[in-house]
Parts: structure tokens; C-alpha cells; sequence
């Protein structure tokens, strides 16, 4: 008898809780305010994510501290329509587990504006749906794949970099215009990255124009067997689609069996101070006449280097200055320019139609190509050679529109109000 | 004496009382906290394993974590056809929890039919292999999509609960509930006579061969029944962030939920919880907690990702130094002690490492 009774006090006592749980909450879910989220009087909030620590840091986490330099400087200028920017960093060593707990912690618990520049094809693929399904803008993420080109599945996601296609496209021209009758082949990573890239490469030279493809995969450190290969099949210039530091592998595994082809790398593994970072005081020798592609400025005269260079000296503690610095104080640059016009009191919803409007053009040495049904970012790209240790613009652009390449005009704006975009 | 059936209903009873608590949590929580309980109710499905396969049969797995990948592939690969092919709602997750469950199972039961024959370091070698090999073995089998890894197709909320709860409120609602079905049986398996056999083997295979028990048998069972809640787990997880990728399940985070069931108390499922809670909350308290000091930029870095994994070192050796029979047990002992006294001659069940 008394144990029923406990059981049925118990059960009472149960269901009680389990009624309180379940009520008290529904009545707390009542109506928000429906203010853009990070959007404060004083204060505007965005975030990335970033590989600051893990195999690809060495390469890349000095670009988001750029990005930040130029945000501080636009900061002490009195900000965007008042409000200052701030800007979190989340690290996700490129793990693509941890992108996706970083970006919901930055949208969910920051309550960020926007997700800036999130780095790296395979983790941020492990965001993209999340991102769009919570109408969150994903402006300029920082990968080359195609895959952020598709408004219609993803209406809030913007490319920036000229993607594989782009590059890979650009480079095969140049090989056909200047090296004619030479014999091309590829090494790319064995991914996205390096299969979009070999399209890009056949798309200029056609689909047998390429006379060996190798791939390396990044957990082995070692491209002998690759590099062999290629020798063998006596290539004279070798395109590669790699990560800057299986460039300086290639090029100095090449030199190590007397292999002297002609590079040509995409933008991703052919920025020549970081590369000299990786082989030393060989560099200039092993890298002489190496063909690279770029979008942005990087001329050593040109004035957005010389106004981003003082930049890095006043706000990032005069950090090296190479290619990353220039990216991420560009994408900075991009996204103040599309705030400014997105109108004094933002929306998520004003921001993507001020991109999709065309008029954020950026820095690069063509004007980025947004519209309605397009948000892949750069479509032209330049050539750079390495001579005698400087990387430079040759002066030959190209420019990719569907399955055409075509040489274009190089047409950088010039830099006014101190490198913050007007109205 | 307790029989059988009671310590059953008292098992279920408690597993019922658990799930209702977490289920009208999510209605407390905001987005991010609700996508965290989530993230814990799956990593409690592996941790709630492997407290019983080291804590009862002393089988050592250093690679749990691939389990656990084996039941997010699981998934994903027979969710997505399904998707695919215009099946959706609850027979494709249903297909795909299938599908988790084969793979982990079968993966469980070849590591099971190993940890029978191998001792000690020798299986512990074994599972350390297999979890090193993960992406080898991801970028070696092209439907497992190299290290960028898989999607899962998005589980919304249904219909009728539009409006009434959110996206990660319902994938709260589908993690806690699958760890219910995931964790009870263990905890019945625990309580109940495969428990016993557990301990009898543990604490003397010939002993327990002489009794009539298969060391074999209930070692390589161990492992299944750890195995099918691990995959559990790891469909979960697909669930809650579409996609499955060799980088989730490294050996850190094998090494991880190791720590977490030490910490939380060996052979406990009180204690398995307690060490998921620690597994997804610490990191993020450190990281909320670097952020908030103010650090210069460059420690920060630094910090960033390193710092979880020094706290977790310096929790494992205070709480064995401490409490040896894990956090569970330094908590619990409170409880059990207040419930003797209110009830008395209630006897609690005693796991091996708790002399």
C-alpha cells in the first residue's frame, strides 16, 4: 500500500516537472525585436573563421590580422556611417568539424551581421547550407572553388577570389600565346582545388591539350614520385594548383633532380614572399621567371600597396607584408564599400542587393563582377612573372566569361580618401 | 534484495525522467546552448560505451571516435540516396539511423572479435591504428569524399511544429531522444546479469570461464553494444550539421572522450554525461573566457585550440588525484549518501573501480 502510494506521488511529482518544463518556457518564446542582428547604434558586427593554428596557419592566419589592420584604420576614421566594425576571429584549424561549431557560435551566440572571408573550400562547404538557410550574407569567402557561385541555392553567398576556373584558364592562354608548341602539364592537389583548375587549363588548351596530370595528397609531404612522372613525360611547363607550401616543394624537389621546367601557379601557391619564406636564400634563383596570376594590386609601385603598407605599419605592428596582407586588407576594403552603399541603417537584405546592384566594384585590377545572377567575384585575373627576386605584372590580363577567354583591360581604381570608400 | 524486474523499472523510470528534463530544456535554452545539448546528447551516446566497455570489461579503446565516424557515414551515405530519390521525413532518417547502425555494428564487431583475442596495449595499438588511419582511409575510398568529407541532407522541423520550436531545438529533440533509445540499453545491459559477466571477466577470465562465461563472447558483445551507441552518436551528429568529415573524429578527439569518461567516473553513466557536458563545454568556456580577458592578438592565437587540450590534461590528473572514481562519483557519493539515509537498505550497484 504505501509503496503505491509513493509511486503515484512520484508520478505526480513527474508530471508536474515535466508540465512546468514544458509550459513555463513557451510562454518566454514571445516576440522579439526584429533589429538587424549585429547591428548596434554605435557598432556594427561581423565574423570569420580562420586557420589560426594547425597545418594551414603557416600560410594563411596572417590574412584575417589584415583584414583587422584595415578595419582599424577605417575604424579611426570615424567607421561606416558612425558605427565602428568589429571584427571576430574564430579559429577553426581548418577542421571543418570545427568550422561549423565556430560559425554557430559567431551567427547564434555573437549574433553577427555577416560571416566575412570565412577561409578554405572544404570547411567552409560545412557552413554553406547553415549559413543560407538562416539568411545570414556570406560575403567573400576566401576559396577559388566555383561552388560559392549559385544564387539561386545559395542567394546570400558571395565568391570573391578569381576562381579555378578563372585562373586555371588564364594560365593555359598564356602558355598558349607565349609558349606555343611547348608541352603542358598540370600538378594539382587532389581535390576540388586541382581538378576545377585542370577544367580551367582545358577550357583554354582543350581536352588533350594537357600532356600529363599529376595530384599530391597534403598528409604526405613527399612529391618525388609526382615530380619524376612529369619528368619523364618531358613536360615544359608544369601549371600547378597548390597550396604555397607544395609549391616550394615541387620547385625544389624539381631542382633537386635537375628538372627545370617552366612554373605556373595559381594564385593560391604563387605569392613570391611567402614562398621565399619556404626556400630560403635560393628563392630568387629557383624562382626566376616564375608565372604566377593575380587580381589585386601588387605592383611594388603601385599606391594601394603603398597606402596598405603604412597600414601594416601603424595597425598590424609591421607584420611581413606579402600577398596575404594585400588580400585581407582587400576583402576589408570590399566589404566597407558594400556596407557604405547597403544605406545608413543596414540589413542582411540591403547588404546582398547592394552587391547584387554591381556597384561594389573593390580594389582588384577589374571591377568585381556581382549582379543578380552572378556572385562569383573576380573574373579577370593578370599575369605576374618573378624577375630578379620581384614578382610584377607583365601587363598581359585575361579574362573569362563562360567558356571564352579573352585579353582584357587592366583598370584599377584609384586610391581617394585614404583608402575608405565614399559614398 | 532488488529483483530483476524492478531494477529494470527503476532504469527505465530514470532514463524517462532524464529524456522529459532535456526535452523541456530546449524550450529554456536559446539556439547556440539548444545546438550544444545536441552536440552532448551525441557525444554522451559514445562516451556512455566506452565507460562500460573500459570501466566493466576493461577492454581499452583509443579509437572510439571512429565509431563514432563510422555512424555518421553510416548515415549520411544512405540518407543522402534517400534524399535523392524524393524520400524524406521520418522513414529517411529512419533508413538512415539503419545505415549508422550497420556500419558502426559491423566496424564494432570486427574490433570486438579482435579485442577477444588481443590484451591490454596490444588492442589499445590496434584501435590507435585505426583511428590514425581515418583519412587515409576517407581519401583513399571515393564515396567517403577525402577530407573535405560528406554531406547529410537537412532534417527541418516538421509541419505541424513550424513556429512552435526551431531548427536546433528540434535537432535537440532528435539527439536527446536517439540518446535515450542509444544509452538505456546499456544502462539496463550494465545494471542487469551482461553487467555481472562484465565484471567477471574483467576481474578474472578464468575465474569467470570456470562459471560458465565466455570471456570471448561477452568481450566482443561489449564492444558491439558500444559500437551501435558510438554510430548512434555519429548519425546524431550528422544530423545536427549535415555533413560527416574524417577532421571531426581525429585521434585528439578519440583521446578526448577517453578523458571524458575517466573524468566523469569509469563504469558510470551518470558519469558518461557528465564527461560529454565537459567535452563540448569546456572548449568553448576557455575559448569565451580568452576572448574576454583580452589577451594581445598573438597569445590569443595561440591559445586558441591548444589551450582546451592543456585543461583537460590538468582536470584528468586532479579529479584521478582527487576523486578517483571520477567526478560522478564525487557528486553522486553526496546523493547516494542523502538517499540511504531517506531510504535505507536500498543497495546501489558498485562497478569494479569504485573499491
Amino acid at each position: 500500500m504505501r509503496t503505491t502510494t509513493t509511486r503515484r506521488t512520484r508520478a505526480r511529482a513527474i508530471a508536474a516537472l515535466g508540465a512546468a518544463a514544458l509550459v513555463l518556457p513557451l510562454a518566454a518564446c514571445g516576440g522579439t525585436d526584429e533589429a538587424s542582428p549585429g547591428v548596434s547604434a554605435e557598432t556594427i558586427t561581423i565574423g570569420t573563421h580562420q586557420p589560426l593554428s594547425g597545418p594551414a596557419a603557416a600560410g594563411y592566419s596572417s590574412i584575417s590580422a589584415a583584414t583587422q589592420a584595415y578595419f582599424d584604420h577605417v575604424n579611426a576614421q570615424g567607421g561606416v556611417h558612425g558605427r565602428q566594425i568589429e571584427y571576430l576571429v574564430k579559429n577553426d584549424g581548418y577542421n571543418p568539424a570545427t568550422t561549423q561549431t565556430v560559425v554557430r557560435e559567431l551567427v547564434q551566440q555573437d549574433e553577427v551581421f555577416a560571416i566575412l572571408n570565412g577561409l578554405g573550400t572544404p570547411t567552409h562547404s560545412a557552413v554553406l547550407d547553415f549559413l543560407n538557410q538562416n539568411e545570414v550574407p556570406d560575403l567573400f569567402v576566401s576559396s577559388g572553388s566555383t561552388a560559392w557561385n549559385d544564387p539561386e541555392e545559395y542567394p546570400y553567398t558571395f565568391g570573391y577570389n578569381a576562381d579555378y576556373h578563372v585562373e586555371g584558364s588564364a594560365l593555359g592562354q598564356y602558355a598558349a600565346d607565349e609558349h606555343a608548341d611547348s608541352s603542358v602539364c598540370v600538378l594539382g592537389q587532389d581535390d576540388d582545388y586541382g581538378e576545377t583548375f585542370l577544367e580551367g587549363v582545358q577550357i583554354a588548351l582543350g581536352e588533350d591539350g594537357v600532356t600529363a596530370t599529376e595530384t599530391y595528397d597534403t598528409s604526405n609531404q613527399d612529391v618525388t614520385a609526382q615530380i619524376g612522372a612529369l619528368q619523364a613525360a618531358g613536360c615544359e611547363v608544369v601549371m600547378l594548383a597548390t597550396v604555397n607550401g607544395f609549391t616550394a616543394l615541387a620547385v625544389g624537389t624539381a631542382a633537386q633532380m635537375g628538372f627545370m621546367p617552366t612554373w605556373m601557379a595559381a594564385s593560391a601557391g604563387g605569392d613570391y614572399p611567402t614562398l621565399t619564406g619556404f626556400l630560403g636564400e635560393a628563392a630568387p634563383q629557383l624562382l626566376q621567371g616564375f608565372v604566377s596570376v593575380n587580381y589585386l594590386p601588387f605592383s611594388p609601385d603601385s599606391d594601394w600597396v603603398e597606402l596598405f603598407t603604412s597600414i601594416n605599419e601603424e595597425y598590424n605592428d609591421g607584420a611581413p607584408f606579402d600577398g596575404n596582407t594585400v588580400f585581407g586588407m582587400s576583402v576589408g576594403y570590399a566589404f566597407v564599400e558594400a556596407l557604405t552603399r547597403a544605406g545608413e541603417d543596414p540589413t542582411r537584405e540591403s547588404l546582398v542587393e547592394a552587391l547584387e546592384s554591381g556597384e561594389v566594384t573593390g580594389n582588384g585590377i577589374a571591377p568585381l563582377a556581382y549582379s543578380a545572377d552572378d556572385h562569383g567575384g573576380y573574373d579577370t585575373v593578370g599575369i605576374t612573372t618573378v624577375v630578379d627576386g620581384v614578382q610584377d605584372f607583365v601587363g598581359t590580363t585575361y579574362r573569362l566569361d563562360g567558356d571564352t577567354v579573352s585579353t582584357a583591360e587592366p583598370s584599377a581604381p584609384p586610391v581617394e580618401g585614404e583608402g575608405v570608400p565614399a559614398e | 534484495m532488488t529483483t530483476d524486474r524492478q531494477r529494470t523499472r527503476a532504469v527505465l523510470l530514470r532514463a524517462a525522467v532524464c529524456t522529459l528534463l532535456a526535452v523541456g530544456a530546449t524550450f529554456v535554452l536559446d539556439d547556440y546552448r539548444n545546438y550544444q545539448l545536441a552536440v552532448v546528447a551525441a557525444v554522451f551516446c559514445a562516451t556512455a560505451g566506452l565507460t562500460l566497455l573500459v570501466g566493466l570489461t576493461g577492454q581499452l579503446s583509443l579509437g572510439h571516435a571512429v565509431l563514432m565516424a563510422a555512424g555518421g557515414y553510416g548515415y549520411a551515405l544512405t540518407a543522402t540516396p534517400a534524399a535523392d530519390a524524393g524520400l524524406g521525413g521520418p522513414a529517411r532518417f529512419a533508413l538512415g539511423i539503419a545505415g549508422a547502425l550497420v556500419l558502426a555494428g559491423a566496424v564494432g564487431l570486427l574490433l570486438g572479435l579482435a579485442g577477444a583475442r588481443l590484451k591490454g596495449p596490444y588492442l589499445a595499438g590496434l584501435t590507435l591504428a585505426l583511428v590514425i588511419a581515418l583519412p587515409a582511409i576517407t581519401t583513399q575510398v571515393p564515396v567517403l569524399g577525402g577530407a573535405a568529407g560528406v554531406g547529410a541532407p537537412f532534417e527541418g522541423v516538421p509541419d505541424g511544429l513550424r513556429g512552435v520550436v526551431g531548427v536546433e531545438q528540434w535537432h535537440a529533440w532528435i539527439a536527446v531522444l536517439v540518446a535515450a533509445v542509444a544509452v538505456t540499453p546499456l544502462a539496463l545491459l550494465r545494471s542487469g546479469r551482461a553487467g555481472l559477466r562484465m565484471r567477471a571477466v574483467h576481474g578474472d577470465e578464468t575465474a569467470a570461464r570456470l562459471a560458465g562465461i565466455s570471456p570471448a563472447r561477452v568481450k566482443t558483445g561489449a564492444f558491439v553494444a558500444g559500437a551501435l551507441s558510438a554510430g548512434l552518436g555519429g548519425a546524431v551528429l550528422a544530423v545536427v550539421t549535415q555533413s560527416v568529415s574524417p577532421g571531426a573524429y581525429d585521434l585528439a578527439y578519440s583521446l578526448l572522450l577517453l578523458v571524458a569518461v575517466v573524468v566523469g567516473g569509469l563504469g558510470s553513466i551518470g558519469g558518461a554525461a557528465v564527461g560529454a557536458a565537459l567535452v563540448v563545454l569546456v572548449p568553448w568556456l576557455i575559448d569565451t573566457v580568452v576572448t574576454g580577458v583580452g589577451l594581445p592578438a598573438d597569445l590569443e592565437q595561440r591559445l586558441a585550440g591548444n589551450a582546451a587540450v592543456l585543461v583537460f590534461g590538468a582536470l584528468l590528473v586532479a579529479v584521478t588525484v582527487v576523486w578517483p572514481g571520477g567526478l560522478s562519483h564525487a557528486l553522486g557519493g553526496r546523493v547516494s549518501s542523502l538517499t540511504h539515509r531517506l531510504r535505507p537498505g536500498r543497495k546501489v550497484p558498485r562497478t569494479l573501480t569504485e573499491r
